[in-house]
């Protein structure tokens, strides 16, 4: 079949080419319009044919099946595919701005701004991999922002879909990807494992609040499976300023063994967006590599040289998940709050890796002006901040799995939702309320949770029986109705 | 085009049936069989009957190692498959023998090709349980995808234009884009006998305009299946596998 011509001017299925965009040794990007849709299109072009990287072929085959399967903001949208035996292409959204490459010379950033990127980049990866893909190649190239905020996620060439055939996986025994953020189970093989993305972020967290790349630029396979035992320097070693928090999140993502970084990335958004809230560790402190002991160890230990079967992206999303608990501090709320807690304690029970969000509304009149102090001058968000951890002090968790919010607003359905909706919450508990009079004046908090709410939601009231008694130590047994 | 594809069916009245109806609720247009209509199950007279209304309706059948094995006493089965197939031709008529007879090996339609085993030498029923297999049933022939059954488990293998074969183990429900710049081969799992852990019947949809194939699961009667395998008297463990899958 003869090949249509490519050229500025030239009709393909419909689309309009307009300029080429960006030449590359793989494919070329073409601006495209179509009559009758008004979004800016490109059309991604492969270079097949004598002297083809048999990678760019698979990569381009990779990315026609994942991309017409995702959706959402994070990823550009998928507009058509060409006919392989007469012209393949891709024909996607074309996102507005640039991608983070152009940064590159402004590095290092300002700390909160790499936060700020950051968070952005979790997100979106935690938007993919709910998605059952893994990207495998997170880089500065590969991301872009859009002019409201959110991350863009492009190339998935390299990527791995959890419920379709994988043709990178037995087509070359060389690991793909982009050496300096290639994950040490990447470099052995291993393309199922989420966390490997979070070590990419990890290396480009690094290297945007340093200016340095943490295991270098060396290409070689050699040079490569250092990071499998060699930690990077820390950053406060090359910054004195560096926050602890900041240090302590990137050292973590950049851990060599997977179960060591967060579980998942929206653990890591989380944290990125909730600096005061970070549990800082060891980690946060460390001025030096590991000593040489250490990495010899290390270097000689087999077990961290082979690759390990992973759970299915699913199962290890869904055993990982944020668990928010809105807690009421008013008087009365006691035996609901022992209910509550024994929900808690019921999830962690079965999930270890779940995370827990304890949060509190300080109602803010709508007129009125606010102060901070009540009338006998006791700070109202410390009283609160303690109450919370008290409340969770039985559950005796670590302070990684655990963090306390005092939120201020007017609403406070609305200000659950929302603490919800920004941090990927992925199991919102509540209590409902006690007092039918005060609920027919103002509604009922929980049942607006639960109608509004993307995530699932378990509404908790206390048993009837044990309502009667002065709750202390006993916990009654909690009544469920999940909605 | 919607074709619904089914294979090892193996005379299991009760999965066949639900198979079907799950298949024409999804919109199956056209329906495939390849092959090993009876052994093991205890219902082949009305399997054989329903496949021949079938056929003459417009489906397409392929020949499986059982079904020759019901007229041809060469064909070499294990030892349980041989005591249900002496059973199955006192079942089936004349008519039905017949027509299992008169099955072709392979059939090619479009730029697809329907066979039982491999499809490089049918007439071996050879498993494809490997790349290996799947490789030298690929390189033999010329189409874009071939759908074989046999192994009872699900497969699907692709041949990329370098040659490089690429193996997956298919999740239910999700559909796979069948890229045009490589070959595939799908081995089905089995509608009457699953072998893969899982004791919902199995078969695959394919859409031909989309190129998308994707794996099914239907739910079935097993009781009612193992109780009339015991109740002719058949192997017993034939019943028992049923419910685990095995």
């Amino acid at each position: 079949m003869v090949k249509p011509l490519l050229q500025p001017g030239s009709i393909l299925d419909g689309f309009r080419i307009e300029e080429a965009v960006h030449i590359g040794g793989m494919a070329t990007l073409w601006r495209v319009s179509r009559p009758g849709t008004a979004m800016p299109m490109l059309m991604k072009v492969p270079k097949f044919g004598e002297g083809a990287d048999p990678a760019a072929i698979v990569g381009f085959e990779m990315e026609q099946m994942i991309l017409p399967r995702l959706s959402g903001i994070h990823v550009p949208k998928f507009v058509a595919a060409g006919d392989f035996a007469v012209q393949p292409y891709i024909v996607m959204e074309c996102v507005a701005g640039k991608t983070l490459l152009p940064r590159l010379p402004d590095l290092p950033l300002p700390y909160a701004e790499v936060a700020d990127i950051g968070v952005r980049i979790a997100m979106a990866l935690d938007d993919l991999h709910r998605q059952h893909v893994i990207h495998l190649d997170v880089k500065p190239s590969n991301i872009m922002i859009r002019s409201t905020g959110e991350a863009v996620l492009i190339d998935f060439g390299l990527s791995h879909h959890d419920q379709l055939p994988d043709l990178l996986q037995e087509e070359f025994h060389l690991p793909y990807g982009t050496a300096p953020y290639m994950s040490p189970e990447q470099l052995l093989g291993i393309r199922n494992d989420p966390r490997s993305d979070l070590f990419a972020l990890g290396v480009l967290l690094y290297f945007f609040s340093t200016g340095v790349r943490p295991f270098g630029e060396s290409e070689t396979l050699r040079g490569m499976r250092r990071r499998l035992w060699r930690d990077p320097v820390p950053p406060r070693r090359l910054r004195p300023d560096y926050p602890a928090w900041l240090q302590e999140i990137v050292l973590r993502c950049l851990e060599s063994e997977p179960a060591w970084r967060y579980p998942t990335a929206a653990q890591l958004a989380f944290n990125l967006s909730n600096p005061s809230a970070v549990k800082l560790t060891r980690r946060s402190e460390r001025m030096k590599q590991d000593p040489l002991t250490t990495v010899l160890r290390r270097r000689f230990n087999k077990d961290l040289t082979r690759s390990i079967a992973k759970p299915a992206l699913a199962a290890q999303l869904s055993s990982a998940p944020i668990v928010a608990v809105a807690i009421d501090l008013m008087e009365g709320s006691a035996s609901i709050n022992d209910a509550l807690r024994i929900t808690a304690e019921r999830i962690l029970a079965t999930l270890p890796s779940a995370r827990l969000a304890c949060l509190n509304v300080l109602k803010q009149s709508r007129i009125a002006i606010d102060f901070t102090l009540d009338e006998h001058g006791h700070n109202k968000q410390v009283d609160r901040l303690v109450a919370l951890k008290h409340w969770a002090e039985p559950l005796k968790l670590e302070d990684t799995s655990l963090t306390v919010h005092v939120i201020e607003a007017v609403d406070t359905a609305a200000a659950i939702l929302e603490f919800a909706h920004l941090n990927h919450v992925d199991h919102i508990l509540i209590g409902a309320r006690q007092s039918s009079l005060l609920r027919k004046l103002l509604g009922s908090v929980s049942a607006q949770v639960a109608a509004e709410a993307t995530c699932t939601v378990t509404v908790v009231r206390p048993s009837h029986i044990e309502e009667e008694k002065p709750s202390s130590g006993d916990y009654p047994a909690p009544k469920e109705s999940v909605a | 085009m919607l074709i619904a594809i089914f294979a090892d069916i193996h005379a299991n009245r009760q999965a066949f049936s639900a198979c079907l109806a799950q298949a024409r609720n999804h919109g199956a247009k056209r329906i495939v069989l390849l092959g090993d209509y009876v052994g093991y199950g205890a219902d082949p007279e009305w399997t054989v009957t329903t496949v021949m209304d079938l056929v003459d309706k417009g489906a397409a059948a392929v020949l499986g190692n059982h079904d020759s094995a019901v007229s041809n006493p060469r064909e070499q089965l294990n030892l349980e498959a041989q005591v249900v197939i002496e059973w199955t031709r006192g079942e089936l008529g004349a008519s039905q023998r017949q027509f299992l007879a008169g099955l072709p090996l392979t059939l090619n339609d479009s730029d697809r090709l329907y066979v039982h085993a491999e499809a490089s030498n049918p007439k071996s029923w050879i498993y494809v349980a490997s790349t290996a297999e799947a490789a030298r049933s690929l390189a033999d022939t010329p189409a874009h995808v071939t759908f074989c059954g046999h192994i009872h488990q699900p497969a699907l293998y692709s041949m990329s234009a370098t040659a490089k074969m690429t193996a997956f183990t298919p999740t239910t429900d999700v559909a796979i884009q069948l890229l045009q710049g490589r070959r595939w081969l799908a081995v089905l799992g089995s509608v009457g006998q699953p072998r893969d852990g899982n004791p919902a019947a199995s078969y695959v949809m394919l859409d031909t305009e989309k190129r998308e194939l994707t794996y099914c699961r239907a739910p079935y009667d097993v009781e009612q299946a193992a109780a009339q395998i015991r109740k002719n008297g058949l192997p017993t463990w034939l019943a028992d596998r049923l419910f685990v899958g095995k």
